[in-house]
């Protein structure tokens, strides 16, 4: 499938969608909102995204934007979705019951970042121990015992 | 500072009756390291897995934000300390590609030869640590005895048996050493003679193949949806593949098959390993003697700067694929750095797979995936 | 020649000519102790010695090779180490029967020594009901592992005294008929008797097909009772760290490990007693020349030999296969063995009635 192609499918389902074809590959930033609506089509749809090979978290100090990259085993083609969370209430519908592989990177996610992964099945620390205070991977995190300022 | 995630409470309890909860690991000889797995078994029956991670958790994508891009790289040896040249090949390759650095035919010839041994030699350690799970001593020994001369060829050629860091952006520290072509030939004859043994003593063996066929199935679907890559997976029937389908380096110029299995269970994950290993023999054959002459790295800046963007690189390792993907602002260090590691999402499928079945399959199903700790934790 | 004969027969002259009847008595029976518990000691440490070195062998490494010519005395030197070790009891566990554990399994392997034939006319106890005597005392040894299993309060070592457990009764069954087959054959359950009628040759040659076949089973069925691999599912290091003595530690782990190669011992010297005749040369039919120049082997070579074969075999097994599952060893037992050593008795019972054994 081109781009095009995916660009025209997403945008039949989700049109308020932008697009960016400046990296690698095709950029779909949506509203967190949205997610659920799109990984759906995504998957279920002619694209047929069964693949969600990475799903991670970035931290611009102003907010937190979720990663998914989707992949194909059919088409071969990837995609990238993105959405913007509120760094203060971070809070996005779980895809663990479309992609399974995502119950793990969403655990890894929820305590390194602090999202919340609404209707997630089992949202426990998976790495950090229980008592564990704060967000590792945030640009904010201090553990003045552990980290040396460079 | 926003208010902190109310902890949910650890549902683990000692279990409902007629259920045994046990702790295996982060002591345990069959998990390799310090995974912890807390089993439900009713019997000898497991009705429940699940993993508890970070015993090992050294925060290597923290850390990252902190290296520089020529500094980083070795810090991804310690992720898979089995594959650990791949896991450098695979950062050099998302600097080279970000910053349009030229790597000379030489130093891409070598990397792909050092990626294979590195790739034999992860699948021999396996073979043995596998055996071993399934309380067979003896294959340890011998398949170590192949890997030892591996171990050795990367000990002339950049100082380290297992940790290599042979790598910078734009091709290799040093050049070969020169008795390398020698010493892999030497290796490559001896290990196609030896490669039988393991077929007699371990996969034609009655026990071995009963305790291992039709134990531990996943099905094509579940390892797509479980993200399962590398062996795992293509035990089940799944082109996954990135040498194949996304070629880096010079894998298009080599004649190799994607080693693919239908059966999805242990045995076809033990086979697949084992023909990948041919296979591997087969890829550094027909490099080995067309290195080309000519410089060993390419001119790179003293300062590497990656330009402001988001760049992703997938690599083969002998786990499956491990994807790197950076976040840059342009500056000399990353601005989020995500390893996307084998072992993470192919432990995930693990609950899938060995729930219902006996303690004794859990060991083969385990041993099968080929989990590596440091891998999994980063 | 060289006999032991000759020097319980002195013991005996000399014991008869200074004490009085309850004297002999207790001063044989001290004896006997001594010799039972030096044996142990030299067992022990000889085992594990070869089982090492066999072991080495199989995976192309030297083994044991600093302590002693040729690593002779490492054993000694771990037995030492393990003395010297501090024997933890854990918190909660059931301390009198987690102590006791140990010295039931061993006490086991102790009774099951009288009636042993070291060469000829060189044993502790010459009973009548020999063979059915070492099969009700080794069926003992079960209970000590589950013991040791229930006492530890481990949920490892509790799984793996329930394996040890069921495993245990069940190899039971095929090794009970194996041995009896050649019971049948005998028609004598007296260790003297049975080997005496292997005179002429070893019934593992003499009884035809149901022998060997008894042989096979027999090997099988003890290697699955004295808990070794390929049926070490008991302590299965990599499922359950060490089974049932996983909390034992410095001497009481020793008594286990050393009563498990006790039984090895016991087993294979059972095995070679029923099947290859015991201290009895090898004697073929009528080659009068070839029989007489066999005597010439000290009776107690030739039965030292034919147990530590079946000792190096059962250690070859461990060293070359993977281990059961646990479903998979009951159906070898309850599918595949009794049903075929069942028909293997009736077998050689007809054969014992037609007398077309030779």
């Amino acid at each position: 499938m081109t781009n095009e192609a995916i660009k025209e499918f997403i945008t039949a389902t989700l049109p308020s969608a932008s697009f960016d074809e400046t990296g690698e590959w095709l950029n779909i930033q949506i509203e967190p909102t949205q997610l659920l609506t799109l990984a759906k089509a995504l998957r279920e749809g002619e694209t047929n995204m069964n693949y969600l090979f990475c799903l991670t978290c970035v931290d611009w100090k102003t907010h937190l934007t979720m990663v998914y990259h989707f992949s194909s085993t059919q088409h071969r083609n990837s995609i990238v979705v993105k959405a913007n969370l509120d760094r203060n209430q971070p809070s996005i519908e779980t895809l663990s019951f479309i992609w399974r592989t995502a119950e793990f990177h969403e655990r890894e996610v929820f305590e390194m970042f602090g999202v919340q992964f609404e209707n997630h099945p089992d949202l426990r620390k998976l790495i950090l121990e229980d008592e564990f205070k704060g967000f590792p991977l945030r640009k904010d995190f201090e553990d003045p015992i552990n980290m040396i300022k460079l | 500072m926003i208010q902190e995630t109310e902890i949910i409470k650890d549902t683990t309890h000692l279990g409902d009756e007629g259920e045994l909860v046990v702790n295996m690991g982060p002591q345990h000889p069959a998990t390799h390291g310090v995974l912890h797995l807390v089993v439900t078994l009713n019997g000898e029956t497991i009705k429940k897995i699940e993993p508890h991670l970070g015993y090992i958790h050294r925060s290597i994508e923290k850390m990252c934000e902190s290296l520089t891009y020529r500094q980083f790289i070795y810090v991804t040896s310690r992720m898979d300390y089995l594959s650990s040249h791949i896991n450098n090949l695979g950062c050099a390759l998302l600097i080279e590609k970000g910053m349009q650095i030229e790597v000379p035919e030489r130093a891409k010839y070598v990397r792909v030869i050092l990626s294979e041994l590195t790739r034999i030699a992860s699948h021999e350690l396996w073979l043995g640590a596998m055996a071993m799970d399934l309380g067979a001593f003896t294959p340890f020994f011998y398949a170590f005895r192949e890997r030892e001369m591996i171990t050795d060829i990367m000990e002339d050629t950049c100082g380290a048996r297992l940790t290599m860091n042979y790598i910078v952006p734009g091709g290799l520290m040093y050049d070969i050493h020169p008795d390398f072509q020698k010493k892999v030939k030497a290796f490559i004859t001896q290990f196609k003679s030896k490669v039988t043994e393991y077929e007699d003593l371990v996969t034609n063996n009655v026990i071995f193949q009963s305790r291992t066929k039709g134990v531990g199935i996943l099905s094509a679907e579940d390892a797509i949806s479980y993200g399962c890559t590398g062996p795992v997976a293509r035990a089940s029937g799944v082109s996954c593949d990135i040498r194949k389908l996304f070629p880096y380096e010079v894998y298009d110029k080599v004649e190799f098959d994607e080693v693919i299995e239908t059966a999805g269970d242990s045995f076809a994950r033990y086979m697949v390993r084992v023909k990948e290993m041919n296979q591997s023999i087969r890829i550094i054959e027909q490099l080995i003697d067309n290195i080309p002459e000519g410089d060993f790295v390419g001119k790179t800046k003293n300062v590497l700067k990656l330009p402001k963007g988001e760049f992703y690189t997938r690599v083969e390792t002998a786990r499956g694929e491990l994807g790197v993907y950076i976040v840059s602002e342009g500056g000399t260090t990353p601005h989020r750095i995500k390893f996307r590691s084998p072992g993470f999402s192919n432990l995930s499928a693990l609950n899938h797979m060995a729930a219902g079945s006996k303690i004794g399959d859990l060991m083969a199903t385990m041993g099968t995936l080929d989990l590596v700790i440091p891998d999994i934790d980063r | 020649m060289f006999s032991l004969e000759g020097l319980t027969a002195m013991i005996q002259n000399w014991l008869a000519a200074n004490f009085n009847p309850t004297m002999i008595l207790v001063l044989q029976c001290v004896i006997v102790i001594l010799l039972a518990i030096t044996l142990f000691a030299v067992l022990g440490l000889v085992l594990v010695l070869m089982e090492r070195k066999v072991a080495a062998h199989i995976q192309i490494r030297l083994g044991p090779n600093r302590v002693g010519p040729g690593g002779m005395f490492q054993t000694v030197a771990d037995t030492l180490k393990l003395i010297m070790k501090e024997g933890l009891t854990p918190d909660k566990a059931d301390k009198l029967l987690f102590n006791l554990a140990p010295f039931v399994v061993m006490m086991v392997g102790m009774l099951l020594l009288a009636p042993i034939a070291f060469a000829k006319n060189f044993q502790i106890w010459d009973l009548n009901i020999g063979v059915l005597y070492i099969s009700s005392i080794s069926s003992l040894s079960v209970i000590g592992i589950l013991m040791a299993g229930w006492a530890s309060n481990n949920k490892y070592s509790l799984l793996g005294a329930m394996r040890s457990g069921a495993q245990i009764v069940s190899y039971e069954l095929s090794a009970g008929f194996a041995v009896l087959s050649i019971i049948v054959f005998t028609g004598s359950l007296q260790i003297t008797d049975i080997i005496n009628s292997q005179e002429n040759g070893w019934w593992l040659f003499k009884g035809h097909i149901p022998a060997i076949i008894s042989f096979v089973i027999f090997i099988i069925a003890v290697t699955a009772e004295t808990n070794r691999a390929p049926f070490d599912l008991a302590e299965a290091e990599s499922e359950l760290t060490a089974g049932f003595h996983t909390e034992y530690s410095g001497m009481r782990f020793a008594l286990f490990f050393l009563a498990e190669y006790i039984n090895i011992f016991i087993v294979c010297a059972i095995g070679a007693t029923l099947f290859l005749g015991g201290w009895m040369p090898l004697h073929i039919g009528h080659w009068e020349g070839f029989n007489h120049l066999m005597d010439y082997i000290p009776s107690s070579v030739w039965f030292m030999g034919k147990t530590f074969f079946l000792i190096f075999l059962i250690m070859w097994f461990r060293w070359t296969f993977p281990r059961l599952r646990v479903d998979q060893l009951l159906n070898l037992e309850w599918k595949y063995l009794l049903p075929i050593s069942l028909f293997n008795l009736l077998l050689a019972t007809v054969i014992a009635i037609y007398g077309w054994h030779f």
